[in-house]
């Protein structure tokens, strides 16, 4: 999948590699030494009870958190990004908060985030593919928790970027949303692009899994 | 720094301060509502008001421009708004000159040109005004500029709204003595040098503040 490098050009994602990374919360060690690499077109589950630091990880690969130890990096054929600056760049982010502003139309809300993230992604189809057409124009303090998720989903679609973390994707959505998901999901890995998604249920999507927690 | 991103980040903070439920009228209500209150309470020598305005007015702008700010960054962190703009092309530190001239634009803005009119009202001669609104002009946007580090500082306590005054409000007195000194001035018929303070102390809380209020960001984003 491309990625648009520092100096502005295209180059191929590779992969996603994590070092050796420990996590410590609040004087507790979450993992040590975690070590995996995740191929572009590959989706890795990530598994494991609550607690066990997958939001953590989550957050750590996209450059939010400083990890205790070790290095995460995103490759390309071009270049490797493995400061938090860069790497953030690369992260489409779906976090467990849906980001909604209850002042704002769903329809007002991405083509926020679409100038924000400087893409020229269609608003209409990214609406339409999360279902959200006929509620567009509607302040987002009138919709569900899964309408929100929906639009979440649409904003991500739309952010254009290469590597996917996503946390809890299938919480409060219904039979058809998370078809949605796996359906967004697997269109991003045949494009080449990587999923990391923290769950604790199937994504219905063919991937890798890891389990953190237990014996981490 | 990509103007395409700034400018829509300014925008979405405007719309949401200028719709309803938003901080503009919240901020212009309560600096009118204060600057009335105090007469009140001090009684009709115009004389005694006149002197007291600007100090009166200085205040009751530091503190309705306060009370929005403590939400700068705390509405976009608790709908986790702010991890998605953290990871957008924008640097933190952009996001937070973004965020102090979308405050400045939709409270010091307005309370500027709100102030001629309370200075009005305070029994101030014409060029009193002119000197008070021209302070505030120049004056309020080290409010906003300041107060953003007070509420990165802040942003993962809860009632951070009660902390950020007693962490900004000190940083504010150069501004308080400086604009109210330009105003008392002009009253005396004397020419100091208030407003050159002034400007010079806003210029450089305006210029370095985004880059503590970004890195008190980061850091909390973090935590």
């Amino acid at each position: 999948m491309p990625v648009f490098n520092r100096s502005g050009r295209v180059a191929q994602l590779q992969f996603l590699t994590v070092d050796r990374l420990t996590a410590i919360r609040g004087q507790r060690v979450l993992f040590r030494d975690l070590s995996f690499r995740v191929q572009a077109g590959q989706v890795l589950s990530l598994e494991g009870p609550n607690g066990a630091g997958k939001t953590t990880l989550l957050r750590m690969i996209a450059g939010l958190m400083a990890p205790a130890a070790g290095t995460i990096a995103i490759a390309t054929d071009a270049d490797v990004a493995d400061d938090s600056e860069e790497r953030g760049k690369r992260i489409g982010w779906l976090g467990h908060l849906d980001g909604a502003k209850s002042q704002l139309t769903p329809r007002e809300a991405l083509a926020f985030y679409a100038r924000l993230y400087d893409t020229h992604g269609a608003i209409d189809e990214a609406l339409a593919l999360a279902g959200l057409t006929k509620i567009a124009d509607l302040p987002c303090q009138y919709l569900s928790a899964g309408q929100k998720k929906r639009l979440a989903l649409a904003r991500l679609k739309l952010s254009g970027r290469a590597v996917w973390l996503l946390d809890e994707p299938l919480s409060s959505l219904d039979a058809e949303g998370r078809k949605l998901v796996a359906e967004i999901v697997s269109a991003h890995r045949l494009y080449g692009g990587i999923v990391i998604a923290a769950t604790h249920e199937p994504l219905g999507v063919e991937c890798v899994r890891m389990t953190l927690g237990g014996g981490a | 720094m990509r103007m395409t991103p700034f400018l829509s980040l300014l925008a979405r903070d405007i719309r949401l301060a200028t719709r309803a439920g938003g901080s503009v009228a919240l901020a212009l209500a309560f600096f009118a509502a204060m600057a009335t209150l105090v007469p009140l309470g001090v009684g009709n020598d115009l004389k005694l008001l006149a002197r007291a305005a600007a100090g009166v007015l200085w205040v009751a702008a530091v503190l309705a421009a306060l009370l929005s700010l403590n939400r700068l960054f705390q509405a976009d962190f608790e709908d986790g708004s702010l991890d998605l703009i953290a990871l957008s092309p924008l640097s933190l530190e952009s996001v937070a000159a973004a965020k102090i001239l979308g405050h400045w634009l939709t409270t010091g803005l307005p309370l500027t040109l709100l102030s001629p009119l309370l200075g009005l009202m305070f029994g101030l001669p014409p060029e009193a005004i002119a000197v008070l609104t021209v302070s505030l002009l120049i004056g309020t946007p080290a409010v906003s500029a300041l107060g953003a580090i007070g509420a990165g500082l802040t942003l993962t306590i809860r009632r951070g709204g009660l902390i950020l005054p007693l962490l900004v409000l000190p940083l504010l007195a150069p501004a308080v003595i400086f604009g109210a000194g330009a105003v008392r001035g002009v009253l005396d018929g004397l020419s100091n040098g208030a407003l050159l303070f002034l400007a010079a102390f806003a210029l450089a809380a305006t210029v370095l503040s985004p880059f503590a209020a970004a890195a008190a960001v980061r850091l909390n984003l973090a935590g």
